[in-house]
């Protein structure tokens, strides 16, 4: 059992303050991502809930217990550090060892863990060498075993993969999500890498300059964004913002004037009213090529990206406005060329000035 | 060895001399020459009898007057070539000499007294290596005793040396407290006092701690060094923190940080410390010549000073045992060296 809780967590050095009132429930057993830019603060927090760093205010408890004052020994916790963090001096074995010694645990259980260990990790064969003769998908594999070994109430995952190639990140990745399935341990992964975030979360929280901009599950942030921030930072390639207003507010539907058109929402947008300006978002993959004497913006294509299975265009409106889409297929379109884009009104995501959702 | 030899006589002109090529083998040479020079010197020097070492202009290679036994007289007599007035060149033996002129034999004849001009002489000198130079301090100066006490006093004060320098630059490289850098700079300016100006006071207080003619009085005041500090904080700097929030989560003491984390991974820094403690430890004089005053606490470099008396000096058992002295250092150079250079190149420090 571990749930970890944050209440009102504030960080700051000095004057420079890094997190701000963060309030965070993380059940037992859940996968939660912190994603955000760099130096959003989601390494920090992590280091707080670690326990190798104190928060200036706020409390934070494992399983109902406050531990603001209990060392990062004593939490139960296992980390992965970015760098792996793996003593260089001493051998693999010797690494997933270290901590259980520390311990005080009998060697019979000590071996018995790393043999466990070893075999879920298929990194039997290399028990014996130093991290300096690995590589980099191995000493990743090693620094999730001396989490593993140790038994912990949650992980604690500080941008593991970001040092691996673009392959061995993918099947790391997956590898990862397997373990989760198979321990049912809590983990919280750190990454600024949203599509890491989406295929391995069960919830995300999305941080933006030590502040929580929205907690979801994975499809919650990306069908319905609490913000402009959020909006534009989960999916890829990120989301339009057209310049739109507000025509007029009913009960099941709300009309909005965007480039040029006026199209219904079929959703009522609360707090809005008729003539406000707003920012309208649309996902380069709800934009299709609108077919013979179908209503469509009319764009002139700056420049096409053909990937084979999608084509990706980057167009300019006629009032000046960016739009990119991503296409399904294969699109003999040529830059320069004047095509018209068609979209959903349902897939239509409305924000006011301030950047918070309104429909 | 060809490739050794391409090496040597690669040249930035090609085929051709360039100027920077003369002036790097000048540069090369003439440097080698003033480092190796006087080394050579001394070894070579070692080897001379009192005499050759009194000897104008000095001779590189230790010379000796090579000797006869000739009939008649009890002790070997040295030989001479003479140059004859008819132009002709003897070897002769020289029975005596009175003022200007030396009273001769020829070995084979040894019954005539010849009297010789000393300017129309030259000795005939062979190479001989004098190893009483050696032989014979072992024999009457106790060096195995100086010896002992110079490996004890440092053995000791490099240990010592390691552990307390370590355990200071631990601290300024790892941990954040307040005034962190003004105990560094305080540190390394104790770089700027001379041990003269604390001679005294330090004098007075191993005396007032009992420790005046024990080893130990020599061995306290020398263990904490600034560099030693600064050179280990530097390369401390290098290991990267998550190792130590890592060993952290993994339970580990701040002790066990320091002793299995760290301690290891600056062992190259802590090479290079270890060869410069044992360097300075080995050719201290002025401090173990004021802390001990009985001569079975001597080490080697005090005991030496037996042989520079008062009116008289007796340098070619200083130049002998300098040598032999030397040998421990010149050892732990040869076999370190990797470690000094790359410790300095890592430490970033000169």
């Amino acid at each position: 059992m571990s749930r970890i809780t944050l209440e009102k967590v504030c960080k700051s050095y000095g004057a420079h303050g890094v997190l701000h009132d963060i309030d965070l429930d993380i059940e037992d057993g859940e996968f939660v991502v912190f994603v955000g830019p760099s130096g959003c603060g989601k390494s920090t927090l992590l280091r707080q809930i670690a326990g190798l760093d104190r928060p200036t205010s706020g409390d934070i408890r494992i399983d109902g217990k406050l531990v603001n004052s209990v060392p990062a020994a004593d939490r139960g916790l296992a980390m992965v550090f970015q760098s792996y963090a793996l003593y260089p001096h001493m051998s693999v074995r010797q690494n997933l060892a270290f901590g259980l010694e520390n311990a005080r645990m009998p060697r019979a259980e000590i071996d018995k863990r790393i043999a466990e260990a070893a075999r879920m990790l298929e990194i039997g064969d290399y028990l014996g060498r130093r991290p300096g003769q690995l590589s980099g998908g191995q000493r990743q594999r090693v620094a999730i075993g001396r989490a593993i070994v140790r038994n912990p109430t949650a992980f604690l995952l500080d941008e593991p993969l970001s040092n691996l190639d673009a392959e061995l990140r993918i099947s790391m990745r997956a590898e990862l999500s397997a373990l989760h399935d198979r321990l049912k341990t809590t983990m919280i992964y750190v990454t600024h890498d949203q599509i890491e975030a989406m295929t391995l979360a069960s919830r995300i929280v999305v941080l933006r300059k030590g502040r929580v901009e929205q907690v979801g599950t994975p499809l919650d942030l990306y069908n319905r964004p609490a913000n402009r921030f959020v909006a534009g930072f989960i999916g890829a390639p990120s989301m339009n913002f057209v310049k739109g207003s507000v025509v007029e507010v009913g009960e099941a539907a709300t009309s909005v004037s965007l480039m040029g058109t006026t199209v219904a929402l079929p959703r009522p947008a609360a707090g809005a009213v008729a003539g406000q300006t707003v920012s309208v978002g649309l996902r380069p993959q709800h934009i299709s090529l609108a077919g013979d004497g179908e209503a469509g913006v009319p764009v002139e294509v700056a420049l096409v990206e053909a990937l084979g299975s999608e084509t990706v265009i980057h167009s300019r409106t006629a009032t000046g406005e960016r739009l990119q889409a991503v296409l399904a297929g294969q699109h003999a379109l040529r830059t320069g060329e004047n095509v018209r884009l068609s979209f959903a009104p349902d897939d239509l995501h409305l924000f006011d000035e301030g950047g918070l959702r309104l429909a | 060895m060809g490739n050794v030899l391409a090496f040597l006589t690669r040249r930035r002109g090609g085929d051709r001399w360039h100027w920077t090529d003369v002036v790097t083998w000048v540069w090369l040479i003439g440097g080698l020459l003033v480092m190796f020079g006087p080394a050579v010197w001394l070894v070579l020097s070692s080897f001379k009898t009192p005499a050759a070492l009194a000897e104008f202009p000095p001779t590189l290679m230790p010379y000796v007057i090579e000797e006869v036994s000739v009939a008649g007289y009890d002790h070997p007599l040295p030989l001479y070539e003479v140059r004859q007035a008819d132009g002709r060149t003897v070897v002769l033996a020289e029975v005596r000499r009175i003022g200007i002129i030396a009273q001769m034999v020829d070995p084979k004849a040894p019954g005539a007294i010849v009297k010789v001009n000393i300017a129309d002489r030259a000795p005939v000198e062979k190479v001989s290596f004098a190893t009483s130079n050696y032989t014979e301090p072992f024999v009457h100066f106790d060096f195995l005793r100086f010896l002992w006490n110079s490996v004890f006093v440092t053995v000791m004060a490099t240990a010592v040396t390691l552990l307390i320098n370590s355990m200071a630059a631990f601290a300024l490289a790892k941990y954040k407290f307040r005034g962190q850098s003004l105990i560094l700079i305080v540190i390394v300016g104790t770089l700027m006092v001379p041990l003269g100006v604390i001679m005294v006071p330090l004098y007075s207080m191993i005396s007032a701690l009992g420790l005046f003619n024990s080893l130990w009085g020599v061995i306290w005041p020398t263990v904490a060094t600034p560099t030693g500090v600064f050179l280990l904080r530097q390369y401390m700097l290098t290991i990267p923190d998550e190792l130590i929030d890592a060993a952290r989560m993994d339970k580990a003491s701040e002790w066990q940080i320091y002793w299995r984390i760290v301690l290891p991974l600056a062992a190259p820094a802590l090479a290079v410390l270890a060869i410069f403690s044992v360097v300075w430890r080995w050719n201290d004089f002025l401090w173990p010549l004021i802390v001990l005053s009985q001569s079975q606490l001597y080490t080697l470099q005090v005991g030496l000073n037996v042989y520079a008396g008062q009116l008289n000096v007796q340098w070619h058992y200083i130049l002998a045992m300098t040598v032999v002295t030397m040998i421990p250092v010149v050892l732990v150079f040869v076999f370190l060296q990797r470690f000094i250079t790359r410790g300095i190149a890592t430490s970033g420090l000169k």
